[in-house]
């Protein structure tokens, strides 16, 4: 059985440098998007959607688990921020610190059950958490069910940044999803990523040299969820509301479909992924279910010729892990 | 009392949907080691087949019970042919993201036409009205669908574990470059498998059709909560997974009817706590 990245290359300090080297691009295309005239609130959304992606790569592309329930740590996250903001009327820095706290816990829950099966098992057991959540979230009063928590004061941030301004909310997105970022960077690169990658390549292999590899795969889950969870919590300024769409099971195969567009275990695919489908979405919109159709058929085309995903074909024509 | 029995009676007849399809996904996953995300899209599909089949050919529900499950069967083995075999080789996770692009596409398209409302399926004139048990109203319709599911789950049941078919196809299951040494053609085999597991998956949806009504997205929570009938019952056994359906869907109809807000989620619940007690499921090996 081929592991999911069939060729991953050795991280050397070129490696690294090439990588530095293109986040600065990135952080400089982005931070000029409010001066270029593209809608900010597209970019925003994208952003958001671009860190759950990553959050959601670092569990498939390094630790070789296929999460189908992410959209339940984005759902949660934006719920409890949410009402934290609206109902308990807390500061904007403490109403995403309590949605990263719920992702936290619920990373924690949902990880210490399905982390006890493997492969395609662990797939269907996130899908079934995911779907146990959704029917919770429609029934449970403070969700407001059909309807969502609207109308989401954006306030103002640690006192002065004021969040309802486009500009404001654009670079305060922009700082938070550079922030994730670079942890997931981090994380990736430490001693723990590379033991991560080891699992995933040869689980008996890493059990014989003395790791133990469940809590190294329920540590990945806990960052990944509660990373996914942050995405969910700067989600909420932007859209305003938070809605059982962000829990539906759907949006957690989107999110798997981003992905795998930009390319599993690569380190800018997600990124990349997350922009082409929400950009999709956007021209597309007035096609109705042909959006589906057609987000299905990226699945098929991409899983039967175009594994590796844009920045997995980049990096594997330049000899390059990106 | 009534509405106890009732509730039971809804339980037993989802427990037939659940059986037929997760055994079609454990016979599929056998044979091919994927997990068919698009099985509740192709459910969908044979109820759909049935209703043009009525409504266009004026082809009565019985030819449709016959029908529906081969015209699906054929157009699953198509899918398994220019798509699925290509995955033989690479990680298990490639299947399942296949499939659910396929189904995905599957339902976009019931949907364009569509919609999401139902399409109203009537219950075939031999079939129509109950009788009286006594203790409850037993509409025969109802009756009919958990007699013919727990008919077929068990001729299934009996085609793989008692048939010289069904010890090729589990040979093949073990070990299949040896089987091919005995001259058995386990590719055509592989397909003939995602056919029969795709045309059980159909079958129920002809049979719900008349209870359920005829809707492009009928199948896509259904599958979840298979999915976790699946992880419950494990893959290992046939029967095993005959059993999980029926009792679960049970489980289900009593939910329903002691504490109705949980009906939606004990399926999952269940699946929780086996996996903290057993976590390899109730029949299965561990993976």
């Amino acid at each position: 059985m081929t592991a999911l990245t069939d060729d991953t290359l050795p991280v050397t300090p070129r490696a690294m440098r090439d990588e530095m080297i293109l986040f600065v691009v990135m952080a400089v295309l982005l931070a000029a998007v409010p001066f270029s005239g593209i809608y900010p609130f597209f970019v925003m959304q994208a952003l958001c959607f671009a860190l759950l992606a990553c959050a959601f790569n670092l569990l498939i592309g390094y630790g070789g688990l296929l999460s189908f329930g992410h959209a339940m740590f984005m759902g949660t996250a934006g719920y409890c921020s949410a009402h934290a903001l609206k109902v308990w009327a807390l500061p904007p820095e403490l109403g995403v610190l309590v949605g990263i706290a719920a992702a936290f816990v619920l990373s924690i829950i949902t990880g210490y059950i399905s982390i006890r099966r493997q492969g395609i098992y662990f797939s269907m057991i996130t899908l079934a958490l995911s779907q146990l959540l959704y029917f919770i979230y429609l029934q449970a009063p403070f969700t407001h069910g059909e309807d969502g928590i609207q109308g989401i004061p954006q306030g103002h941030m640690f006192g002065v940044l004021d969040l309802s301004k486009p500009t404001v909310l654009y670079y305060v997105v922009l700082v938070g999803f550079l922030a994730g970022f670079l942890l997931i960077y981090r994380i990736i690169n430490s001693p723990f990523g590379e033991v991560l990658k080891s699992i995933r390549e040869n689980e008996p292999r890493a059990i014989s040299l003395g790791y133990r590899t469940d809590q190294y795969k329920f540590l990945a889950f806990v960052l990944s969820g509660t990373l996914a969870g942050f995405a969910g919590a700067l989600k909420v300024f932007v859209a305003q509301n938070a809605s059982l769409t962000d829990v539906h099971w759907s949006m957690s195969g989107e999110v798997v479909l981003m992905t795998l567009v930009g390319g599993l275990g690569t380190i800018f695919g997600p990124v990349v992924g997350a922009f082409v489908i929400i950009a999709m979405q956007q021209y597309l919109a007035g096609f109705g279910q042909w959006v589906t159709v057609i987000q299905g058929s990226i699945f098929v085309i991409c899983v039967l010729t175009f594994r590796r995903g844009v920045i997995g074909e980049i990096a594997h024509y330049f000899r390059r892990s990106l | 009392m009534q509405a106890l029995y009732a509730q039971l009676l809804v339980g037993l007849i989802n427990g037939s949907f659940y059986a037929l399809l997760s055994l079609g996904l454990a016979v599929i996953f056998g044979m091919l080691n994927i997990i068919n995300f698009a099985h509740g899209a192709l459910y969908m599909m044979g109820a759909f087949v049935a209703y043009f089949l009525l409504n266009i050919g004026g082809i009565s529900y019985w030819w449709a019970l016959l029908l529906a499950p081969v015209i699906v069967g054929i157009f699953g083995m198509i899918l398994e042919r220019t798509m699925l075999q290509w995955l033989t080789g690479l990680d298990h996770l490639y299947g399942l993201l296949l499939t659910f692009g396929i189904a995905l596409i599957v339902q976009g398209v019931f949907q364009n036409y569509f919609g999401s409302s139902g399409l109203p399926y009537s219950i075939p004139d031999q079939l129509k009205g109950g009788v009286n048990l006594g203790f409850m109203f037993l509409p025969i319709y109802r009756g009919w669908v958990v007699i013919f599911s727990l008919v077929v789950c068990l001729a299934t049941w009996f085609l793989i574990e008692k048939t010289r078919l069904g010890a090729y196809l589990r040979a093949a299951t073990e070990n299949p470059t040896l089987v091919r040494a005995f001259g058995i053609n386990v590719p055509r085999m592989i397909t003939l498998t995602y056919g029969l597991g795709v045309g059980l998956a159909a079958l129920a949806g002809v049979l719900s059709a008349p209870i359920n009504q005829v809707r492009p997205l009928m199948g896509a929570d259904l599958i979840i909560v298979v999915f976790a009938v699946v992880v419950i019952g494990g893959m290992g056994s046939i029967m095993g997974s005959i059993i999980t359906g029926f009792a679960l869907g049970v489980i289900e109809g009593l939910t329903k009817y002691f504490y109705p807000e949980a009906s939606n989620t004990v399926v999952f619940v269940l699946m929780v706590l086996v996996l903290l007690v057993k976590p390899t499921g109730l029949t299965g090996r561990a993976a």
